[in-house]
C-alpha cells in the first residue's frame, strides 16, 4: 500500500467508478484539518459494461484509460493507484453475528478477544464461488449490554459481535480489477459502489437517525440503509435507468434506444400529472416531423418502472423492519435522481421524507460534489480518506481497525 | 382373493364433512399408501385397482377390485377401455361408495389401463352421489412411450370432462427436482409426495378450524363445474425470514413454471399452515406476495395452526386456470384425434393447457368463431395459441389490441423485448424477470 511505504507523504486519492453508462475518476486530497478536499473528475462515456458489470473489457480499457487521463489533467497529478467500485447482481449481503466466550466473567477484554471474535463473526455459510468484500462491524454486546463501541479494557465474559457482510462471486469481482490493472494502475481496494455513495452523502446526524440510501444508476439500483450510525442492510437490484429507456423504446411502439434514451432525458418524469393529452412530435434526421408519441403514455410507462424498482426496495427494507429506524428519511443519488418529480415518487412509495442528495461530506470542486451521478466516485476519494485516516495508527490498534474494514467512522 | 367387503355402508346425512380418498390403479394405490403414511385422520382412503396382486400388496385395510368378472384380477392390461368396462361392471358398488360423500379425492396415474379408464368412471359416479369430485393425476415420463402419453391425454380430458376440477402434475417436470443420482424409486416416491402434498393441502383447507376459516363452500364456489385443469405446489421454510423464503421456494417451483402460472390463474387456492408460532404478519406477507403474482385470480386462502409442523411454515397452492373452451360432454372422448403434441411448449404457462387445444382442434375453432363474431378485432387477441395457428394475424397483433382495447395479459406473441438485456443475465425477482417492462407485467394498455 502506498501509505506504508511513504507514510509522511500526502497522497492524493482516486476513487475510480466504471459505471454502466459512464466512467468517473475523482481526485481528491485529505486536508490538513481531515478533511477531504475533490480537486479534479475525469469522465468518459462508457461502453463495455451491462447492469454494472464489465461485458467486454477491451472497450472497458479503453474508457477508463480516457477518464483518468483527463483527470489526471484536471487535477495536475499522476495517478498510479485507486480506489474501485463493483456493482453487480451477483452480490449479496447478510449480517452476521459472532461470540467469544471467556473462562469467567470478571475477564478484561483485550485486543485478541476482539480479534477472535471478530473471526468468528466472518464465519457463515456462502457459496464457495464467493468472496467477501466488506465485513463491516456494527455493534458489540458485553454480556447483554448493547451498543458498544469499544470493548478493550472493559470487563465481562460474553462479548457478541454485529457484522454486516457483503460478498459476491469472486470472478466477475476481479473482472473490472483486471481492467484496471491492465492499465498499470493499482487497485488499492474493492468498495461496494452503495457504500461509497452513502459516505458521499452522509454525515454522522443522518446515519445516526437512520437513512436509506437509493442510488438510482444506469445498469443497476444500490441501496444502503443506516441506523444507529451503523449500516444495517445493503441490497441491489440489477434494474436502473438502461431499463426505463429500453421499456420507452418499447412501449412507445419502437422507438430506437437512442431516441428513447433523449426522450427520457428532456421529457420523462416521475409523475403523469400535467401530461394528459399532450403529444411530441419527433423529428427525424433530416429535419422533418416524423411522428408523434404521447407524452402521458411516456410517463405513465416511467412512472410504471420507477415505482416498482421503489416498491421492490421498500418491500425489502420493510420486511427487515427498518421502516421506524429512519428517521431521517430517504437519500437519492445516481442518475436517476436527476429525473423530475422522484422525490416526490419515492416519498408516496416509502412514505419517508426524500432528499436529493449532494455530496455533504467533501469539500473541493461544486460540480463533483453537486452532481448526483458522481456521488460514487466522490465517495470512493471519502472511503480511501478514511482507510488511510487508519493506517499509520499502527501499533495493534490500528491493524484491528483495519481489519475491521471500517470503524465507527461508518 | 383380496376384494374386501369391509368398507363400510354409506353413512346417512351428518353435520361433520364426509371425505374419501380413491387411489385408482398402480399409481393411486401408492400414493394413497403413502397419503395413508402421512397421517390423515378421519378421511377414508380407498384402493380400487383391477390387479389383484397390486391390490395384495397394498397395506391399506380398504379396498376393492374392480372388473373381477371381466378381467378375472389380472388388471387391465394398459387398456383404458379394459378399465372403464371394468368400472362400468362395478358402477353400483362405486356408486355405493360415493353415497353420502361430500368430497372424493381421485389418485390416478395416467397413461395406464385403470386409472386412465377406469379414474373418469369414478369421478362421474361420485359427481352423479352429488359430491364434489377432484382429480390428482400424473402424466408419464416422456420416455414412456408415446403411446402412453397419448392415452394420458385422452384420459386427462376425459377427467377434465367427468371431474369437477383437475389437478395434473406432469411426471416430466419432476426431472427438475430431482438430480442426476436420484434412484428411480425416490423420484416416483417424489411424485406421490406431491400428489399427497396436494390432497393435504386441500384437505387441510376444508377441515381443519383455521384463524383464517376455509369451509367446503368456498372450495365449491371456485371449483365446482369449472372442469378445469390446475397446478400446484407447495413449499415449506423455516427461520425467521421464513415468509419472504417460503415464497421465493413456491415461485421458484417448476411446476408452476417459476411464477408463470400465478399470473395466468384465474382462482386460487392458498393454504398456509405453521407451528402455533405462526403470525399475522407472517400470513399477510406471504399473502401480500402471492396476491401481487396472481392479480387477476379469485384467491381464496386459508390459515391453520398444526402443533407438529413447529418451526415450519408450509405454503401449499393450487392454481387453477379457466379452460379456453367448454368442456366436451361427458363420455364423448375424442378417440379419432390424432396427438401431435410431443414436448410440452415453453410459451404457455400451462403446458397441458397447450395439449387439450392441440387434441380438441375442433371445439376450439368454434369458440373462436363465436367471439370473432362478437368482436371482430379481438380474433388475434384471444390467445397466443390461437394466434399460433394464423401466423398472419402477428403483425398486426399491436393495432388490433389496440381497437379492441383489452387488457390482455398474455403477449406471447409479439416477442416481448428486453432489448439491450438480451445479451446479459436476466434480473429476476421472486420469479419475475425484471428485464421486460413493467408496464407489460402489470398489462397497462398504451392505447
Amino acid at each position: 500500500m502506498l501509505n506504508l511505504f511513504f507514510p509522511e507523504k500526502t497522497t492524493v486519492i482516486v476513487g475510480l467508478e466504471i459505471g454502466t453508462t459512464k466512467v468517473a475518476a475523482v481526485v481528491g486530497e485529505v486536508t490538513e484539518a481531515g478533511g477531504v478536499n475533490v480537486t479534479g473528475i475525469g469522465q468518459c462515456p462508457s461502453r463495455g459494461v451491462r447492469k454494472g458489470e464489465v461485458v467486454n473489457a477491451d472497450l472497458a480499457a479503453e474508457d477508463v484509460r480516457n477518464a483518468i487521463v483527463e483527470a489526471e489533467k484536471s487535477a495536475n497529478v499522476e495517478i498510479a493507484s485507486v480506489y474501485l467500485s463493483v456493482t453487480g447482481g451477483h452480490l449479496t449481503s447478510l449480517n452476521t453475528h459472532g461470540v467469544f466466550t471467556a473462562t469467567s466473567d470478571d475477564h478484561e477484554i483485550s485486543p485478541p478477544d476482539v480479534t477472535e471474535v471478530l473471526a468468528n463473526a466472518k464465519v457463515f455459510s456462502r457459496p464457495s464461488e464467493n468472496t467477501v468484500l466488506h465485513a463491516i462491524r456494527q455493534h458489540f454486546t458485553l454480556n447483554g449490554q448493547a451498543g458498544i463501541t469499544d470493548p478493550v479494557g472493559m470487563l465481562g465474559g460474553k462479548l457478541e459481535l454485529d457484522m454486516h457482510v457483503v460478498h459476491g462471486v469472486t470472478t466477475r469481482l476481479q473482472n473490472p480489477v483486471r481492467v484496471v490493472k491492465g492499465l498499470n494502475l493499482e487497485v488499492e481496494e474493492l468498495v461496494f459502489s452503495g457504500l461509497a455513495s452513502s459516505l458521499a452523502l452522509l454525515d454522522n446526524e443522518q446515519k445516526q437517525m437512520g437513512v436509506l440510501v437509493v442510488d438510482f444508476g444506469a445498469g443497476t439500483t444500490e441501496y444502503v440503509v443506516y441506523a444507529d450510525g451503523v449500516i444495517k442492510h445493503t441490497g441491489i437490484l440489477a434494474v436502473g435507468g438502461d431499463h426505463v429507456t429500453n421499456d420507452l423504446s418499447y412501449g412507445l411502439r419502437k422507438v430506437s434506444p437512442a431516441r428513447a434514451e433523449q426522450l427520457k432525458r428532456e421529457h420523462g418524469a416521475a409523475t403523469i400529472e400535467g401530461a394528459a393529452g399532450q403529444t411530441l412530435t419527433l423529428t427525424s434526421e433530416n429535419g422533418f416531423d416524423d411522428r408523434r408519441v404521447n407524452l402521458e403514455h411516456l410517463r405513465r410507462i416511467m412512472v410504471a418502472r420507477l415505482e416498482e424498482t421503489f416498491q421492490l426496495i421498500d418491500d425489502d427494507i420493510g420486511e427487515q423492519g427498518f421502516h421506524e429506524q429512519l428517521r431521517a428519511g430517504v437519500c437519492l443519488c445516481g442518475g436517476g435522481a436527476r429525473i423530475r418529480g422522484i422525490d416526490q415518487l419515492a416519498e408516496s412509495v416509502f412514505g419517508l421524507p426524500t432528499t436529493l442528495g449532494r455530496a455533504n461530506a467533501v469539500g473541493g470542486l461544486r460540480s463533483a460534489t453537486d452532481d448526483p451521478e458522481l456521488a460514487t466516485a466522490v465517495g470512493l476519494v471519502k472511503y480511501g480518506a478514511i482507510r488511510q485516516k487508519a493506517q499509520p495508527q499502527g501499533g495493534l490498534v490500528g491493524k484491528l481497525r483495519n481489519l475491521a474494514g471500517s470503524l465507527g467512522i461508518f | 382373493m383380496t376384494s374386501t367387503e369391509n368398507t363400510p355402508a354409506a353413512t346417512p346425512v351428518k353435520k361433520q364433512l364426509t371425505i374419501k380418498v380413491f387411489g385408482v390403479g398402480g399409481c393411486g394405490g401408492n400414493v394413497v399408501s403413502h397419503i395413508s403414511r402421512a397421517g390423515f385422520a378421519d378421511v377414508q382412503l380407498i384402493v380400487l385397482n383391477t390387479d389383484s396382486q397390486a391390490l395384495a400388496q397394498c397395506p391399506l385395510p380398504y379396498k376393492f377390485n374392480l372388473g373381477l368378472g371381466l378381467n378375472g384380477g389380472l388388471g387391465a392390461g394398459g387398456d383404458p377401455e379394459r378399465g372403464r368396462a371394468a368400472a362400468e361392471e362395478d358402477e353400483a358398488r362405486l356408486r355405493e361408495l360415493c353415497t353420502g360423500v361430500d368430497l372424493v379425492f381421485i389418485c390416478a396415474g395416467l397413461g395406464g389401463g385403470t386409472g386412465t379408464g377406469a379414474g373418469p368412471v369414478l369421478a362421474r359416479v361420485a359427481k352423479a352421489c352429488g359430491a364434489l369430485s377432484l382429480a390428482f393425476v400424473t402424466l408419464p415420463f416422456e420416455c414412456e412411450g408415446p403411446k402412453r402419453m397419448k392415452q394420458a391425454r385422452l384420459g386427462l380430458e376425459e377427467f377434465k370432462a367427468a371431474a369437477d376440477g383437475v389437478i395434473c402434475l406432469p411426471n416430466q417436470k419432476v426431472f427438475k427436482l430431482i438430480d442426476e443420482n436420484t434412484s428411480v424409486i425416490e423420484t416416483f416416491a417424489t411424485t406421490n409426495d406431491l400428489l399427497a402434498q396436494g390432497v393435504r393441502g386441500l384437505w387441510q383447507l376444508v377441515t381443519r378450524p383455521g384463524f383464517i376459516n376455509l369451509d367446503f363452500a368456498d372450495l365449491c364456489a371456485v371449483v365446482r363445474n369449472r372442469h378445469s385443469e390446475s397446478s400446484f405446489a407447495s413449499a415449506e421454510a423455516t427461520g425467521p425470514h421464513r415468509a419472504k423464503e417460503v415464497v421465493e421456494k413456491l415461485l421458484a417451483n417448476p411446476l408452476l413454471d417459476g411464477g408463470a402460472a400465478l399470473g395466468e390463474a384465474d382462482a386460487l387456492l392458498v393454504s398456509l399452515m405453521g407451528g402455533s408460532g405462526l403470525t399475522m404478519a407472517e400470513v399477510s406477507r406471504v399473502m401480500e406476495q402471492i396476491n401481487r403474482h396472481a392479480e387477476n385470480a379469485h384467491l381464496i386462502m386459508g390459515a391453520a395452526i398444526e402443533e407438529s409442523l413447529g418451526d415450519r411454515l408450509t405454503v401449499t397452492l393450487v392454481a387453477s386456470r379457466q379452460p379456453v373452451n367448454p368442456p366436451a360432454a361427458p363420455k364423448a372422448p375424442e378417440a379419432e384425434v390424432p396427438e401431435p403434441e410431443s414436448t410440452p411448449r415453453a410459451g404457455t404457462g400451462f403446458d397441458l393447457l397447450g395439449a387439450a387445444i392441440a387434441s380438441k382442434p375442433v371445439p376450439r375453432a368454434s369458440a373462436l368463431k363465436s367471439e370473432a363474431s362478437q368482436a371482430p378485432a379481438v380474433l388475434t387477441e384471444v390467445a397466443p395459441d390461437a394466434a399460433l395457428s394464423a401466423p398472419m394475424a402477428v403483425s398486426r397483433s399491436w393495432r388490433s389490441r389496440k381497437k379492441a382495447k383489452v387488457a390482455h395479459p398474455e403477449l406471447g406473441l409479439e416477442t416481448v423485448t428486453t432489448g439491450p438485456f438480451q445479451q446479459s443475465e436476466p434480473t429476476r425477482h421472486n420469479g419475475v424477470n425484471l428485464d421486460v417492462p413493467t408496464f407489460v407485467r402489470r398489462g397497462l394498455v398504451m392505447n
